[in-house]
């Protein structure tokens, strides 16, 4: 029964746009629909007393956009700028229903792609390396499995606010 | 519903909306002054404009609750009814039932509530009450009869009023509805016989669908005065014929009705006779009548025809024509202001914000490129700027008395629960301040009020143990105060309790038993959170909810608020505002490779911290400013920003809600117009930066709040006075941090 609600459920995965970058050396995958734009590292700001994974602000066209360090946000160690870091400027929702652009910085980004819905597995339940609930599926890219990520759990400005003041109230 | 209905709907609402604010701030003026007529008429007005545009948008419900109020507001006009605290508590209580009204059927476009229908029950019949006092007190009437009986030969028969309507063609274009006011007409009386004249009507294929082709003859049977029945048609007044003829009008005004109209004369004539407003007689003997009077000479006809008409129709032209020019007083002064949706405001005040970034940005370009010319070009385009910023600020600016009058009615009512007598005393009212302010500093202000309503002013008989006046006196006043507004709240009630207040300070743990605080302490104790000294709970304040939030929502507007009182003599409590929440005047200084914006009006001085004083200052955190202990804030310590030892080091000395303390930074960059960005709800727990701003280079600055600074640096001291140690206290909290996430 389980079995057969997961499988119907990546059944339905429709055929659709990926974009694919770099972390660490290992490729990841976003759906595209909910990135705006991909801009060059450059003139970030950083933002005192808030915890590892927000690296700061920038200026995107006049408005102030955090930048979220996504190796962070895994938990691993910091990204390393290079020539080929990039940050992607995505719209994610709030609880709310406002809309909140947020930067992500990633090592590089590689290639915008068209993956077949029948190319996409569901999760594992453990030895991704990361929460599982960032997870929204695997993809099977080059005979290699991606993680495709789960935007709105990664990047939810409610779980990263409460972080952020945990941090602050365990810094004082 | 079309895009277009519901924009003026929109536009309806909001009018309906300040009629009843403004009838209601006339009811509380006349409370106090019952004779002033002008207050009166204000309130006739109003109840009339909501009349005869609900009426337009086919609201009947509220036509028919207001045309009852509008009948009796126009005998008090008359002076047939006294205005008396009673009637102006149940027009008050209506003017409320209108405003649900509005909201049900206008603005929900629902059904009323059981509930609310039997309220609206109950003031009719009170209502009705006044209704029924007046028909007996009017005379004047009764006499026309007699005056009309005695000469019966020149009059008609019909006891029906006669209306002829012949629309302008353009009146559906002007957004009036012919059908809708005929429907209301219906509401003053009974149309008995209504004859369309569709002369006008072209061909088919010249038919314009939004030209009005058709007039009315309308036999009506009603009570209603002849004002009331031609306020029906005030609207379209202008540009079309509207002829009413009251009962037993003489047969010459129907013969010269009958001239008038475009129609063939004789078209008319039957008309008249067909619907029963003349009998065939009449008409023939009028027609004899005007052919013997014309070969008289037609001037004088006229003449005597106009006087007649003059004669009956005296008492109604004049209040007519004050009517309009009251109308036109009004248009002129409409026509000075221009309805502007706000988000187009806040569009434009961004786009001046960018503005201001983007020309800071040339002139820092053009102050290092050496060209002269150029430069001073930049700086008048910066001047420019500056000025359509403050321009551009201005538009949002609005007097802070449409908040204040707001308070009259709440003031009212409270201390009528209360049993108090409170009056309040409003001044500068016209002072100016951003509309987003005004917006949000109107419920911490309420709760303001009410708290000295409930807990600062006495009871009467107390006042008057110990030699008050029985009547509190509650004022509210506003004024500017260099680039602030300042808003006032003075009572002259008991005053704070500060014994009371330590007690309870103790019990909630807020300070230690032994702790020696200034009596202006005490009193901004009430501030904190958790905190109420009511005896009792009552239903408007003493929850211990409250004067915290009070004082929270006037931080988040980056204002300050401060309590002082006298015992036995009164409180006040003053509150300083910023006038604008959009741009600020910063001073920019540099840490290592970061900037920061200290908001400038806390900036109290400079100072360059001496090589020699530098090792001492960095054991202590304190710096001897010319005799005086200033504590010290190193940013670039606080922030965990890396080390390296600056080439100079500089204190900026700030003052803040009476804290006063050095930042010291690396380098200071000068004065910087500064355009608020909100960081986001990311930053929403991060304390000590209140915001962001671009700077010229497009790079972004972090806005610092000194007084939450000040306050995390305090706790963090109580908490570890070791709190200094160095560096790596922070990188381990991060370290540690980034294991709970795992």
């Amino acid at each position: 029964m389980g079995e057969l609600v997961v499988s119907k459920t990546y059944a339905d995965e429709q055929d659709g746009q990926y974009l694919t970058f770099m972390l660490n050396g290992e490729m990841f995958a976003m759906g595209i629909l909910a990135v705006k734009e991909i801009i060059e590292y450059g003139n970030l700001t950083t933002v005192p007393m808030m915890p590892a994974f927000v690296r700061g602000v920038i200026n995107v066209r006049g408005s102030v956009v955090p930048v979220v360090d996504l190796a962070a946000r895994f938990g691993r160690r910091n990204s390393e700028i290079t020539r080929r870091s990039c940050i992607i400027i995505m719209e994610v929702n709030t609880q709310q229903g406002e809309e909140q652009d947020i930067g992500v910085l990633v090592d590089a980004v590689s290639a915008v792609m068209e993956i077949p819905a029948g190319e996409i597995e569901p999760p594992p339940n453990f030895g991704a390396r990361i929460r599982a609930d960032f997870i929204r599926s695997m993809a099977k890219v080059d005979g290699k499995f991606v993680i495709v990520l789960n935007v709105d759990r990664v990047l939810s400005v409610e779980e990263m606010a409460m972080l952020s003041a945990a941090a602050d109230q365990h810094e004082a | 519903m079309s895009n277009e209905f519901e924009q003026i709907l929109q536009t309806f609402i909001q009018e309906t909306k300040e009629q009843l604010q403004s009838m209601e701030t006339s009811l509380l003026h006349l409370e106090s002054e019952p004779a002033n007529s002008e207050a009166i008429a204000a309130v006739f007005r109003a109840a009339h404009t909501i009349k005869g545009s609900a009426g337009l948008f086919g609201l009947d419900q509220m036509v028919g609750f207001t045309h009852i109020l509008e009948d009796i507001l126009d005998h008090v006009r008359d002076g047939d009814i006294a205005i008396n605290k009673t009637l102006i508590a149940l027009l008050l209580e209506c003017s409320d039932h209108i405003y649900e009204l509005l909201k049900v059927t206008a603005i929900e476009d629902t059904e009323m509530s059981p509930q609310a229908l039997e309220r609206e029950q109950q003031l009719r019949q009170r209502l009705r009450a006044y209704q029924i006092a007046d028909i007996v007190s009017v005379p004047a009437e009764v006499e026309t009869v007699v005056e009309t009986v005695e000469c019966e030969h020149d009059l008609v028969a019909s006891d029906l009023w006669h209306i002829s309507l012949r629309f302008s063609a353009d009146v559906l274009r002007s957004g009036m509805d012919p059908l809708a006011m005929l429907r209301y007409l219906t509401t003053l009386g009974r149309i008995i016989s209504i004859t369309s004249i569709a002369d006008r009507l072209p061909l088919l294929t010249e038919l314009d669908t939004e030209t009005y082709y058709l007039g009315f003859e309308i036999d009506f049977a009603s009570d209603a005065d002849k004002a009331t029945i031609a306020e029906v048609f005030e609207f379209v007044r202008e540009d079309s014929v509207i002829h009413i003829l009251p009962p037993h009008s003489k047969i010459a005004e129907y013969i010269q009705l009958i001239q008038i109209l475009p129609e063939a004369d004789s078209r008319v004539g039957e008309i008249l006779v067909q619907s029963g407003a003349l009998t065939a007689q009449e008409l023939a003997l009028g027609l004899e009548q005007q052919q013997a009077v014309r070969s008289e000479g037609t001037a004088e006809l006229l003449g005597e025809i106009l006087v007649e008409k003059g004669a009956v129709e005296l008492a109604v032209l004049q209040t007519a024509l004050d009517k309009q020019s009251s109308a036109k007083e009004q248009k002129r002064r409409e026509n000075n202001y221009i309805r502007v949706q706000a988000d187009k405001l806040d569009r434009l005040i961004n786009l001046v914000g960018e503005l201001v970034i983007a020309s800071a940005g040339t002139r820092l370009i053009a102050q290092n490129s050496q060209n002269t010319t150029f430069y001073e070009s930049a700086l008048g385009v910066t001047d420019l700027v500056e000025e359509i910023r403050d321009g551009a600020l201005r538009l949002r600016m609005v007097p802070i008395g449409d908040t204040f009058s707001r308070f009259q009615r709440v003031v009212r009512d409270i201390s009528h629960e209360l049993g108090k007598e409170i009056e309040l005393r409003i001044s500068g009212a016209d002072t100016e301040v951003d509309k987003t302010v005004v917006e949000k500093i109107s419920d911490p202000l309420m709760h303001l009020l009410r708290n000295s309503m409930d807990h600062g002013i006495e009871s009467p008989e107390r006042r008057v143990a110990a030699g008050k006046f029985p009547r509190g006196k509650l004022s509210l006043n506003a004024y500017h105060d260099s680039g602030n507004i300042m808003i006032e709240i003075a009572d002259d009630g008991a005053g704070l309790n500060r014994q009371r207040i330590l007690e309870k300070a103790i019990e909630r743990n807020l300070i230690s038993p032994d702790a020696v605080l200034s009596e202006a302490e005490i009193d901004n104790l009430i501030f904190e959170p958790g905190f109420s000294t009511a005896e009792r709970v009552t239903s408007l304040s003493g929850r211990g909810v409250g004067m915290d939030v009070v004082k929270r929502n006037i931080t988040a507007l980056r204002g300050t608020i401060q309590i002082s009182s006298r015992p036995g003599e009164g409180t006040l409590v003053r509150i300083r505002l910023p006038l604008t929440l959009a741009i600020i005047d910063g001073f920019l200084v540099g840490v290592g490779s970061s900037n920061y914006v200290v908001p400038l009006d806390l900036v109290q001085e400079c100072v360059e911290l001496a090589e020699a004083e530098r090792a001492a200052a960095k054991q202590q955190h304190i710096l001897n400013l010319r005799g005086e202990v200033l504590p010290l804030i190193f940013l670039r310590h606080h922030f965990g920003l890396e080390d390296g030892q600056p080439r100079r080091a500089n204190v900026v000395v700030v003052r803040s809600a009476g804290c006063k303390a050095g930042l010291v930074v690396d380098e200071l960059l000068g004065e910087f117009q500064t355009v608020i960005k909100p960081l986001g709800k990311l930053f929403s727990g991060l304390r000590g930066v209140s915001g962001s701003t671009i700077l010229g280079d497009g790079s972004v600055a972090l806005i610092l709040d000194a007084q939450s600074l000040i306050q995390l640096i305090m706790q963090k001291e109580n908490h570890n006075p070791d709190w200094y140690g160095g560096e790596a206290g922070v990188g381990r909290t991060q370290q540690d941090y980034r294991g709970t996430l795992q």
